[in-house]
């Protein structure tokens, strides 16, 4: 019956990108099995086109709003922006993988499937609208991440890497289900539109409170703010570094949207309760990556560091508990994750001969060696520190003046504060590519990563052509929260 | 003259020319000379279109002028550009500094001599952004910018100490910066705009704060003049917060120093006069006598600290944070005399510092070394420098017929109108300034020549000649004749102040009424 299929197809519409990463995602499973793992660059471009097949398909759709599964799935333009942002950060994630991969003789094509499988998770933890939903998406994410973490199974530091994450991990969903059980019990719901209006009905009782505070627990780990970061340096520099390029955006994005959606959608009632909860998390993510990126010698660890303080900006923003803080919000993970993904095509083009490097003196006088790539990195670091007028100089400005806005002047005190610490660290990396004796140089950069680098170094440079646009874009998202 | 912008134009010229120097291909002696060529030509010719500024500029109007306005994000974030009285000569000042800079580099700099001039380039555009901004955030987008080549300047093209030198400078601003962005997103906050014309008519409250059990008295005015005092403080730089000059003075090339005192050291008095004073009124009556205080010590005690340099660098960098507290006082008083006087100040500092950069920018691509002992008799064979250099020396220490003197003495007389006191101390720094400024020549120039690597030493090239005789003319011919600065400045000053003296008046007689 062609018409009742179409309009099937026609109801389920809005969970196609979801399905064709996971059907992709079979679909790789089945062609590397048969494949033997040749045809290594075939199946690398089939993963990316999925990736980007899924983004294309999201912005086709509109800009409206449908509801499914009684609820607990929503597409909104909010929920589409960040799906977006997440698939390209994957797409290019995977792009960026494929050499280092190949040349460190890791590439196995489980590893695209998986990270299908991580972005599909993602995908359902924007969209949830359910405590269920949310638990589903995040362990589909999680477990996949687990995997990847632990991928490079001939050394050790991957793998206490990805123990050390999966035991943290189910710790923190361990806290994430006690809470949403909580919440459960005092509420009666587990639909985030349900136990908003039993809480506007019923006024904020303890218990909610309580659940909130164990929920937020298991939320806050995954974007890796303080007190909730630990694992995060270790992981980062013993996972192979394309999968912490993964790590350092996509799951983030995704993270923060889901943090934005539970709080906004589910728990409007009690914005006072939750708001001293992120405005502490925020005030102590932005302090210790500021200070505590100062003594790392590892790029990747420094790197983790510096996405600890950005997570505490991006949380100053949320902290708000406005419309124009969630915008913030969104413009700031955007920017967050061109200068991230920038940062990372240099960390992964710090080769020689004998192999990878990734310690920061290996940069020692890169302006000498490859001046665009020392440029480049240069103008993401000053980015990173929030110099104007480069993109990340908005990122703050915009989530501090939702602050300000909102009357949370000490929060942004203490945050520009942090951002000049940080600043120091983010100019040591320049000193050491242009103020210092030239080291060995780097094999030549291969063609993805550069075309990376140059385009988020683009992206950076010239943000202020494109901030107008952006900031309507993100505008219209944090909107349609807001009905 | 509105038909074509010319101040986006002078503005961007300088950029323009930056990617020209970008897309030079190669890195043999023809490319470093062509960078070198074109970086010339573009700063030259952007200083010939900004005269066309100050021909078409209108005295009599006290207002913005030459203005441009695009919407970019509504009413957050506008790109409005407009000079008057106060900022139009900065604008000149940065265009006729540039050249020399360039030209000062023409030699000393054989390393990476594309790079070098892009950064100085992008750094011009961005300072002469600064004075023409009329939006808040374009003007701190700008500020801010600069650190950026500023930055580079010091740390790969500077002395020994560069490293050091270059963090202490970019994190030093940076801090005090970033207290302004805060009040600046306060003003768009309370106010709804970040329109610097909008902003000087708009009467930021002075109703006390209740703050976590404190009082802040004079309230969100008081909060918002502390925070970009912090930042112009900083930039000034006033004692105590002066520490990053002297450092990144010595560590920077000829060039880089030349910049920083003529040009950036400029954007603090210039932010005291656009912000803090006319923004601020309330706040910074009440708070000009810690002005004075920190002005007056600046004055007498950076002077003793530059007596017993043994760097000739590092004695002309605490030279000037002394001139700049004659500046800081001027403008703080609130009068005529004391606004125009730091205006004049700064603008002949700008020139002056700059000369005296140059000249021991001359002696060390010479001998390498900037100690004093290293030095000593050069005037015997060095005749014409030691002329050059005396007439700096004299316009340092402030001799009438200087454009040195009318500087100080407009401010010395502002000062007595205000406080006699805060005159009588900062006098001193003008014996004072006599004292280290002719000892430092004495020593240089003077005495027999007996170090064995002096003999050699050959007197300016033509190139040097160029370069100093234009400020030469400059020093004396404002010293003798000030009347083209005074008359440019005098119609916004006066708006100024009278805007200035009805906000303290309404403020006066708000609390008289509250009181009675």
């Amino acid at each position: 019956m062609p018409t009742s299929t179409a309009s099937f197809l026609g109801a389920y519409n809005s969970v196609l990108p979801e399905v064709i990463l996971v059907i992709g995602a079979m679909a790789l499973l089945m062609a590397g099995a048969f494949l033997k793992g040749k045809n290594m660059l075939f199946i690398s471009l089939a993963a990316f086109s999925i990736l980007i097949l899924a983004a294309v398909v999201l912005y086709m759709q509109g800009n409206g709003t449908t509801a499914l599964f009684g609820g607990s799935f929503i597409l909104d333009p909010f929920a589409r922006l960040m799906k977006i942002v997440t698939l390209i950060a994957a797409a290019l994630a995977v792009m960026m993988s494929y050499d280092f991969m190949s040349r460190a003789n890791l590439w196995k094509y489980e590893f695209l499937v998986l990270i299908l499988l991580a972005t599909a998770g993602m995908m359902v933890m924007i969209s949830a609208n359910d405590l269920m939903a949310l638990y589903l998406g995040i362990e589909l994410q999680s477990l996949a991440l687990y995997v990847i973490a632990a991928f490079n199974v001939n050394s050790e530091r991957s793998s206490e890497a990805g123990l050390k994450y999966f035991v943290l991990g189910a710790l923190s969903s361990g806290m994430l289900l006690y809470g949403a059980s909580l919440i459960y019990g005092f509420t009666g719901a587990t639909g985030f539109a349900e136990i908003a209006s039993s809480i506007k009905t019923a006024g904020p009782s303890l218990g909610v409170v309580f659940g909130l505070a164990f929920l937020l627990v298991g939320l806050v780990f995954k974007i890796s703010a303080v007190p909730f970061h630990m694992w995060t340096p270790d992981v980062y520099e013993g996972s192979p570094t394309p999968v912490t390029t993964f790590f350092s955006a996509a799951p983030k994005i995704a993270a923060m949207a889901m943090i934005i959606r539970v709080l906004y959608g589910a728990f409007p009632g009690i914005t006072p309760q939750w708001q001293q909860i992120i405005v502490f998390v925020s005030i102590a993510s932005m302090v210790l990556g500021a200070f505590a990126a100062i003594g790392q010698t590892n790029i990747k660890r420094l790197m983790a560091y510096s996405s600890i303080g950005h997570m505490g900006f991006a949380l100053v923003g949320l902290a708000a508990g406005t419309q124009i803080g969630v915008q913030s919000v969104v413009i700031y993970m955007i920017i967050y994750a061109i200068m991230t993904l920038g940062t990372f095509a240099c960390i992964l083009a710090m080769r020689r001969e004998e192999g990878p490097v990734e310690n920061i003196n290996d940069l020692a006088g890169l302006a000498k060696n490859d001046l665009t790539m020392a440029f480049l990195l240069s103008m993401l670091m000053f980015s990173l520190a929030g110099i104007p007028p480069l993109a990340g100089f908005f990122g703050k400005y915009y989530v501090l003046l939702a602050a300000i806005k909102a009357d949370l002047v000490p929060l942004a005190i203490i945050g520009v504060l942090a951002s000049v610490v940080g600043a120091y660290y983010y100019l040591r990396i320049i000193k050491i590519m242009f103020f210092d004796e030239a080291a060995e140089a780097f094999v030549p950069m291969h063609a993805t990563l550069r075309s990376v680098l140059v385009a988020s170094g683009l992206l950076v440079i010239g943000f202020l052509a494109y901030l107008g646009p952006l900031e309507a874009i993100a505008g219209a998202a944090s909107k349609s929260l807001f009905n | 003259m509105n038909s074509w912008s010319i101040l986006s134009v002078v503005t961007f010229l300088p950029l323009l020319g930056a990617l020209i120097i970008f897309v030079i291909p190669g890195n043999d002696q023809t490319a470093k000379n062509n960078a070198r060529m074109a970086a010339l030509f573009t700063t030259i010719f952007t200083f010939f279109v900004s005269l066309l500024i100050w021909f078409y500029f209108d005295n009599a109007n006290p207002g913005f002028q030459f203005v441009e306005k695009y919407e970019w994000l509504g009413e957050n974030f506008s790109y409005h550009m407009g000079v008057d009285g106060i900022s139009m000569l900065f604008v000149i000042l940065t265009t006729f500094v540039m050249p020399l800079s360039i030209l000062a580099s023409w030699d000393s700099i054989q390393d990476r001599v594309k790079e070098y001039m892009i950064a100085f380039l992008v750094l011009e555009s961005l300072m002469i952004g600064v004075f023409c901004s009329l939006d808040l955030l374009l003007f701190y987008v700008f500020f801010e910018a600069g650190l950026i080549p500023m930055f580079l300047i010091i740390g790969v093209w500077g002395g020994k100490r560069r490293v050091y030198a270059s963090f202490k400078f970019f994190l030093y601003t940076l801090l005090g910066s970033v207290l302004m962005l805060l009040a600046i997103m306060a003003m768009y906050n309370v106010s709804g705009t970040t329109d610097i014309t909008r902003l000087l008519t708009y009467n930021f409250s002075t109703t006390p704060i209740h703050f976590w059990g404190l009082t802040i008295e004079g309230g969100l005015q008081t909060v918002l003049w502390w925070a970009f005092f912090a930042s112009f403080a900083v930039k000034m730089p006033m004692w105590p917060v002066h520490t990053w000059l002297p450092d990144a003075h010595v560590e920077a090339p000829t060039a880089g120093s030349v910049i920083l005192a003529a040009i950036l050291l400029k954007m603090g008095g210039y932010g005291f006069l656009r912000f803090s004073i006319p923004m601020f009124p309330v706040a910074s009556d009440t708070f000009a006598i810690v002005v004075f205080v920190l002005s007056c010590i600046a004055i007498v005690y950076t002077s003793l600290v530059a007596l017993v340099q043994e760097d000739i660098k590092k004695l002309i960098a605490y030279s000037s944070i002394a001139h700049m507290g004659f500046v800081t006082m001027g403008i703080f008083t609130a009068t005529a005399q004391g606004i125009q006087g730091g205006i004049f100040q700064m603008l002949s500092h700008g020139i002056i510092s700059a000369a005296l950069f140059l000249c021991i920018g001359v002696v060390y691509d010479r001998m390498h070394t900037r100690e004093i002992s290293a030095y000593g008799g050069l005037v015997n064979r060095m005749p014409l420098y030691a002329v050059f250099f005396m007439v700096f020396t004299m316009a340092n220490v402030g001799l009438p017929g200087t454009s040195g003197f009318v500087g100080e003495f407009l401010t010395l007389v502002g000062a007595y109108k205000a406080n006699s006191w805060v005159a009588f101390v900062a006098t001193f720094g003008v014996i004072l300034s006599a004292a280290y400024a002719l000892w430092l020549y004495r020593r240089v120039i003077f005495g027999k020549l007996e170090k064995a690597s002096l003999k050699n030493i050959v007197d300016l090239n033509t190139r040097e000649i160029a370069i100093l005789t234009p400020l030469v003319v400059l020093t004396i011919l404002l010293g003798v004749w000030p009347a083209p600065i005074i008359d440019v400045t005098a119609a916004s000053v006066d708006q100024l102040l009278n805007n200035y003296k009805d906000a303290i008046k309404a403020a006066h007689d708000a609390a008289q009424l509250a009181s009675n």
